[in-house]
């Protein structure tokens, strides 16, 4: 359906288009060009990462291509490993188990939310969204309070009698994914509550008198049904997650160097901006079959609403 | 044995509800609480004080970081709002242009993106300029751009949904009777999307008044927002003065939230009064 209000806006219509268009490719496409463009300069020799690619010295035009940056990040002078990989590594392993994570304390929640009676899942819904207008960093700052050696889990617990040594969950593992889980949750629960609440749910009675196991049921009609949600909210925790900052820096040990952390080394304390920058590409490219996938499944629901 | 699994399986659901808000909420409860501590230590409440309280006012690299953070969140809140509600308007209401699929996955792709990408490549833009230019310096401007670049892309997904729902025959009936297309925009289409608009401001001001990586990225020598005087003093150690500001914070929005629901029930209260008149008057 076509209104007669966006036919007779000519003018408007041209304006409304181009001012957010005009913003997004000088503030979000231009950037990412630069990017691109000082991760194939060489920063040795107090050569400006700016200078120009073209060389015209000599009267032949030459294309200054350096890929060192990217050759430093995969290989190292005989270590095997460079510091890079074990970056990405860590990123993508807390990335994979946070994702994880989520779906699996999310997915339950979820289907509960969508099966409560209607006239209070706005007020669970609110709920999640709640913590969301208080301070990410207050929140994640908290758990350090509460997950530290004298903190409250270990106090109450020693009170308790069950343990008699504080247990070390800070700077560890557990920390950091119990950092990532909690703050990345409610981008798994929403998509995934919006497939669910749409799911007829008669099709699982149905699936009861034909003498399907409710297990079976689940995995056969909900699962399949609520794909769609599982993607996008898998694909909307996994792929910030991989270049999480702010978490990793406070509730992380000294072998949690996820590659966010690197990139900002690179750039603030070695100055050297075309690794950073490089270490940016390749970031990029770890999440482009993920970005992929997302925006293939979160599409979905448009095509539907326009049939 | 079989009683013990009947009782789960009933109850299972809401146990769970339980334990994941209590999860989403531990975290809040515990900065309320030890915001009021008397002393630095954080596992176990000594005693009641207000000492963190007074020791924050105290504390001018926290409240230039306060003003500074609220400057920008007003910025940013207000170019978002208008950045946004064009931006959805254009997915909603222009289903067919050059480029469409451009734009759409365009205004979409900072919702996603990691946020030290979009921090480092905005800076070396900004670096780029200032070199060809002299303009601008890291401060202010810069991380307003940063921050609205992401919250554009928050307001749009906010006001799209809405924009959906507008009816619009009312529209096309304010036409037939003669409006112009901008009057029609202003008088009947901008006044049914404002809710949203305001929920989205507020969403990006709450956004902006939050982030720190962007803000590292694009701050400069001097100029610090709250969240990256927080972020220096977390890295350090334990600061109940944050637990202070936290519960502040958490004092503040709750307020917001009760007045919004309180209003909202009052209005659904009287639209159903109304329809109940409507149906009588029949």
């Amino acid at each position: 359906m076509k209104t007669a209000l966006a036919l007779k806006f000519k003018p408007g219509r041209r304006f409304v288009i181009g001012v957010p268009f005009v913003w997004l490719a000088i503030f979000f496409v231009l950037p990412f060009l630069i990017l691109l463009r000082i991760s194939i300069t060489d920063m040795g020799g107090g050569v400006d990462p700016f200078a120009p690619l073209i060389d015209s010295a000599g009267g032949a035009w030459r294309f200054i291509f350096k890929y060192d940056n990217y050759a430093a990040i995969f290989r190292d002078a005989g270590l095997g490993q460079t510091i890079y990989m074990e970056a990405y590594k860590t990123s993508l392993k807390y990335a994979f188990f946070t994702t994880f994570f989520c779906l699996l304390i999310g997915y339950p929640f979820a289907y509960f939310i969508a099966r409560a009676r209607p006239s209070i899942r706005p007020a669970l819904l609110m709920l999640v969204m709640l913590p969301f207008w208080t301070s990410f960093l207050l929140r994640v700052y908290a758990w350090k309070g509460i997950l530290a050696d004298q903190g409250v889990i270990n106090n109450a617990l020693m009170a308790l009698g069950l343990i008699s040594e504080p247990v070390v969950m800070l700077y560890t593992d557990v920390s950091m994914l119990v950092g990532m889980t909690y703050v990345y949750l409610p981008f798994m629960v929403l998509p995934l509550y919006a497939t669910l609440v749409k799911m007829d749910f008669r099709l699982l009675e149905a699936a009861h008198d034909l003498g399907a196991s409710p297990w079976k049921a689940f995995w056969l009609i909900t699962v399949p049904l609520s794909k769609a949600g599982i993607v996008s909210g898998a694909m909307l925790v996994f792929i910030p997650s991989v270049g999480e900052f702010v978490i990793p820096s406070l509730l992380g040990g000294a072998e949690n160097i996820m590659i966010g952390r690197v990139v900002w080394d690179e750039m603030f304390s070695s100055n050297n901006w075309p690794r950073a920058s490089a270490l940016a590409v390749v970031m990029i490219c770890l999440i482009l079959f993920p970005l992929a996938l997302y925006y293939h499944y979160s599409a979905e629901p448009r095509t539907q609403a326009a049939d | 044995m079989r009683a013990i699994s009947r009782f789960l399986q009933a109850h299972l659901g809401r146990f769970w509800l339980l334990a994941v808000y209590l999860f989403l909420y531990a975290p809040l409860i515990f900065l309320v609480v030890f915001s009021f501590n008397s002393t630095r230590q954080d596992g176990v409440f000594t005693g009641f004080s207000l000492r963190w309280y007074s020791a924050l006012w105290a504390d001018s690299r926290l409240v230039d970081g306060f003003l500074l953070s609220l400057k920008v969140a007003l910025l940013t809140g207000t170019l978002s709002a208008v950045l946004g509600a064009m931006a959805a308007f254009v997915m909603v209401r222009y289903e067919r242009f050059r480029g469409r699929p451009l734009f759409v996955g365009l205004v979409n792709a900072p919702l996603i993106m990691p946020e030290v990408i979009i921090g480092l490549s905005l800076l070396l833009l900004m670096v780029a300029v200032q070199r060809a230019v002299g303009w601008p310096e890291r401060g202010l401007l810069t991380i307003v751009i940063g921050h609205t670049l992401l919250g554009m892309a928050y307001a749009a997904v906010v006001i799209q949904s809405r924009l959906r729902e507008v009816d619009r025959s009312i529209e096309e009936a304010a036409m037939d009777l003669g409006c112009r297309p901008l009057q029609v925009f202003f008088l009947v289409t901008l006044p049914s999307i404002a809710p949203a608009m305001v929920a989205a401001w507020l969403l990006t001001f709450t956004l902006s008044f939050d982030d720190v990586v962007i803000s590292e990225f694009l701050s400069g020598p001097g100029v610090t927002t709250l969240p990256q005087v927080i972020f220096s003093y977390a890295r350090r150690g334990i600061n109940p003065s944050i637990y202070a500001a936290a519960t502040l914070l958490i004092a503040v929005v709750s307020l917001g939230i009760l007045a919004y629901s309180l209003h909202e029930a009052r209005q659904h209260r009287q639209r159903l009064r109304e329809a109940r008149a409507a149906l009588q008057a029949r």
